[in-house]
């Protein structure tokens, strides 16, 4: 067998569960649309193929790429030792309007030795080529290092690819994420018929035909029927061979489409966009609430309502993701402002009740409001109806670690250890944050 | 997928003989398919060949394809593959006259596949039949080993860079086995003392008889020495052979084939099947090592050929125009930038009407006088012989570095474009950095597909040894860490590699405004796919 050459060439062993893996790993699907099985079934043969030896689409359109097969191959390589090969990557299409679109899409790379020029950060980059008029030194183009804003000043990056980012994809992000660092599965709260979600099932009877015979009922109807053509009497012993029975008479159970109950939730996203959280701290914000919604349109089977909060020193709803993730960076900083609105929303809209409510704010860590007065005031309300609120400081590499007002005064409240529970808090120097840290981070918010 | 129409193909047809009347030579049968951008978006993770093997990572990549299309949605106008016979891959709604102008541009890099001696070895066989073949062998091995060929084909796909494509490209065997020991010296350094382990006595006696023939008679020494060896052990020279072979192929920076000969797990029995996917892997990495090495060549002839031959065609006259806008797009050179077609092609017509000129002579580059040099004319309109024996002869490397002349570079207004950031600014600047041809060349170089010159060997205690010869660039730092691992799966011991890097701490300590580069040898070890790392002192 095979697991015994396994074992002896190295791949990990230690994993008692050997057996049961290569056992998941087949699945019908797998059966039919991957040939990994090794034979050749009857859904791999085509002309193409085996007359003139070329494939073509018509192979492809049975090939099924499909990311879940994908990323149960990347666990099951974790599990042998292996560190994980899918990633998550970001495209971006710069636009001279400042419209950049941006979409996530999963990657992978091919790790060889290859040569980088490292140097390009000590004085110059590296020299490409060019052509046209200009004496030696002569500049002959820029291109400005940060990216235009509306006038205001930036945002942490641009376009409808947010919007895009948090539609279509958003799912099969957040079902990256969920198998990849495997974040916590939640708890249900507040089932709600949903609108748009069926469920199949076999709770409807039908007389006549359908997919399984309800005996009892069937009974019920054959007496009933006999009953009245007088085949059975009251009274009287039943002579079983007198009672007719018609086709009329069979019940069935039927496949029948009922609406869903599925678990909702609410999250509203707080990003701090004051003079302070330009560059680097404004885009790990970003990035990290762009993979949190993601994760949770995934874990709620996308049953989740977003509402977007920006503040400075007032608090604004954005209508969508595109505004708030362009929105640019303003004045000061008050956060109170924000928990403020939030507490206002969910009580004006009666959400507590219907939804899971999870609140993630993400900030460098300053507030004017330096001891905290009025922000763990309005934090305290929050804390009696949210399932989560999360909070990310994003410092700025001036500050300090972990020397943020915003870290001090939670601590100082204790309600990071009395509301451990509810409240999650994570801070660390944005611009030493790669993925992986904003995904730690992540993990620490939500789990 | 489906063939072409008859009208398309006739148009193809009547490119074939106008090109092959201006010289261009290529197989006679060709095919021609239209794809769908879906289509090539699932093909480039395989390089464009439809029956490479099957590996879940293309898979990936097809997605990653799919998502790129939606932000980046593009028409390619063709590919074409290195094949017998050679296959090409257009969209479907080209109007003839454009049809006209790619088929030339096909024809003219199936000419330079098949006729240019970096694709040698790419000649002797249809590589999508051989990619078929492996293709199965890959799935039959895969039923019976399941993920683990996965693995076998990702690691050895992270080293299928370090594969002697140039060794393996010389013919001449014999060149290499002159340098190789003769018969007696590997009579007596090896076959005596590491093949058959004789006791010291033997092996002494061994030479005192040897010495007594080649004193009676010099002449005929070995002749007569090995007729009786050979009576004795009559495998000797099978083994002389073969010892011959593997010492010749040790000589190969292969680090590939070093692994497959030298590694005890893959030469176990059970794991010879291994061996058998890293071949694949390997030869697939070789059949693809022409065509990056020869880009800009390749690019700049189908560039030259189009244009020539799409200006002559008398069938098409009247889209001039419109030619000349969609030509002006491929061949446009940048302001700052590299394009291989524009470089490439441009190359091309300076060799050609420099040669035609006959100024690559000695007559001409004695000439100091630069009023002489533009005057000069030999009038040999040789230049079209000359462009034909380069197509042939050079790659990339070659032809950059003998054909980029401060003519050139002049000609053109091409420059080298330095990079460095204003912080008044806050802006990028890209400005003139040279316009020396010396310059320009170098910096051509540098972009250059150059993998690292890594050199090998097995130390006393089997561990696999790197040594990364360092060129001023180091290697990327991300991707060392899986490269080891999968390097000691590959190895089944110990590996360790030896680079330098840049230190940024010591970097850090510097006080003046510019910073210079400092840098360390650093060793990482791999064990158990534990990566660690230590510094060199």
């Amino acid at each position: 067998m095979s697991e015994i050459t396994k074992s002896k060439s190295g791949i990990s062993n230690e994993n008692a569960n050997i057996e049961k893996i290569i056992e998941d790993q087949i699945s019908p699907q797998d059966y039919f649309l991957n040939n990994e099985k090794g034979f050749l079934g009857l859904y791999d043969y085509n002309d193409q193929d085996f007359l003139i030896g070329f494939t073509t689409n018509a192979f492809h359109a049975n090939r099924v790429y499909d990311l879940d097969r994908l990323l149960e191959k990347d666990k099951i390589r974790e599990k042998d030792g292996y560190p994980r090969k899918i990633k998550l990557g970001r495209l971006v299409k710069p636009a001279k309007d400042g419209k950049d679109k941006t979409i996530i899409v999963p990657t992978t790379a091919e790790e060889k030795f290859y040569h980088w020029a490292s140097d390009q950060n000590i004085g110059e980059g590296s020299p490409t080529g060019g052509s046209g008029d200009g004496e030696e030194g002569e500049v002959v183009g820029e291109e400005s290092l940060r990216p235009e804003g509306d006038g205001e000043g930036e945002g942490g990056g641009q376009g409808q690819g947010a919007e895009h980012g948090m539609g279509a994809d958003a799912y099969d992000v957040g079902r990256i994420l969920t198998e990849q660092f495997e974040l916590p599965n939640i708890e249900e709260k507040g089932k709600k018929t949903s609108l748009t979600k069926y469920a199949y099932n076999l709770s409807d009877k039908n007389r006549g035909h359908g997919q399984i015979l309800d005996k009892k009922s069937t009974l019920k109807r054959v007496v009933k029927t006999n009953l009245a053509l007088g085949t059975i009497k009251e009274n009287e012993e039943i002579d079983a061979s007198k009672i007719i029975i018609t086709p009329n008479d069979h019940v069935y159970r039927i496949l029948s489409r009922e609406r869903a109950y599925e678990s909702q939730a609410m999250v509203f996203f707080i990003r701090d966009y004051s003079g302070s959280m330009h560059g680097k701290p404004t885009e790990v914000v970003v990035t990290q609430h762009i993979y949190i919604n993601s994760w949770l349109v995934f874990q709620y089977k996308r049953q989740v309502q977003s509402r977007f909060i920006v503040h400075d020193t007032e608090a604004h709803e954005v209508p969508d993701f595109y505004t708030y993730y362009n929105k640019n960076v303003a004045g000061g900083t008050e956060i109170a402002s924000a928990y403020k609105l939030v507490n206002e929303i969910v009580e004006k809209d009666n959400l507590a009740k219907d939804y899971n409510i999870y609140i993630f704010h993400g900030t460098d860590g300053d507030d004017w409001d330096a001891n905290g007065e009025k922000s763990l005031l309005e934090l305290r309300k929050m804390l009696t109806y949210t399932s989560r609120v999360g909070i990310t400081v994003a410092e700025n590499s001036y500050s300090g670690s972990h020397n943020t007002a915003v870290e001090k005064y939670l601590k100082n409240s204790k309600l990071l250890e009395t509301e451990a529970k509810k409240l999650h808090f994570d801070s660390f120097i944005a611009s030493e944050a790669d993925e992986q840290r904003i995904i730690e981070s992540i993990k620490v918010l939500i789990s | 997928m489906i063939l072409i129409d008859q009208h398309t193909k006739q148009i193809m047809e009547g490119c074939k003989v106008r090109a092959f009347d201006a010289g261009l030579r290529f197989g006679n049968e060709t095919l021609e398919y239209i794809v769908t951008n879906s289509d090539l978006i699932e093909l480039s993770p395989k390089h464009m060949i439809p029956t490479l093997y099957d590996y879940w990572l293309q898979d990936i990549q097809v997605l990653r394809g799919k998502g790129e299309y939606d932000i980046y949605p593009n028409n390619p106008f063709e590919t074409v593959i290195n094949t017998r016979p050679a296959i090409s891959f257009y969209n479907d709604n080209n109007p003839d006259w454009l049809n006209v102008m790619i088929f030339y541009h096909v024809l003219a890099h199936i000419d330079f596949f098949q006729n240019n001696k970096f694709f040698s070895k790419t000649w002797d066989y249809d590589f999508k039949e051989k990619a078929l073949t492996e293709k199965r062998i890959v799935a039959r091995l895969r039923s019976q080993h399941g993920r683990e060929v996965d693995y076998v084909i990702e690691f050895a796909r992270g080293i299928d860079n370090l594969i002697g494509y140039f060794s393996d490209l010389d013919n001449t065997e014999d060149y290499q086995l002159l340098n190789l020991p003769s018969k007696v010296d590997y009579y007596f350094n090896t076959f005596l003392q590491a093949e058959k382990t004789v006791s010291m006595k033997f092996f002494l006696e061994e030479v005192e008889k040897y010495n007594s023939i080649s004193a009676n008679s010099p002449e005929e020494k070995d002749e007569i020495f090995f007729s009786k060896i050979v009576k004795k052990h009559p495998e000797f020279d099978a083994f002389y052979k073969k010892g011959k072979f593997v010492m010749a192929s040790k000589n190969k920076p292969d680090l590939l084939q070093f692994i497959m000969r030298e590694s005890k797990v893959l030469n176990e029995e059970n794991n010879m099947w291994k061996q058998s996917i890293i071949e694949i892997v390997r030869d697939t990495s070789l059949y693809f090592s022409p065509q990056i090495r020869t880009k800009t060549m390749n690019e700049g002839w189908a560039s030259y050929w189009h244009e020539k031959l799409f200006m002559l065609d008398d069938r098409i006259k009247g889209h001039e125009i419109a030619f000349a806008r969609i030509n002006a797009k491929v061949t446009s050179i940048n302001h700052i930038g590299l394009n291989p077609y524009a470089i490439g092609w441009r190359l091309f017509m300076q060799i050609k009407e420099m040669a035609d000129q006959e100024k690559y002579s000695y007559a001409y580059n004695k000439i100091m006088d630069i009023e002489d040099r533009k005057k000069f004319d030999n009038g040999s309109n040789l230049g079209n012989d000359f462009i034909f024996h380069v197509r042939e002869n050079y790659c990339d490397s070659t032809f950059l570095n003998r054909f980029i002349d401060q003519d050139f570079v002049d000609k053109y207004k091409l420059m080298v474009v330095g990079q460095r950031i204003n912080t008044v600014k806050n802006v990028k600047e890209y400005y003139v950095k040279s316009r020396k041809a010396s310059e320009y060349k170098k910096m051509m170089m540098e972009s250059l597909y150059h993998p690292p010159f890594i050199k090998f060997e097995k130390d006393e205690n089997g561990a696999l040894k790197l040594y990364h010869l360092f060129e001023g660039k180091e290697l990327y730092r991300d991707y060392i860490k899986n490269t080891l691992i999968g390097l000691e799966y590959l190895w089944g011991n110990e590996v360790i590699l030896e680079t330098t890097e840049i230190d940024w701490e010591e970097i850090k300590k510097q006080k003046s405004e510019k910073l210079e580069p400092k840098y360390q040898k650093v060793l990482y070890r791999v064990k158990n796919k534990k990566v660690t790392k230590q510094k060199l002192t």
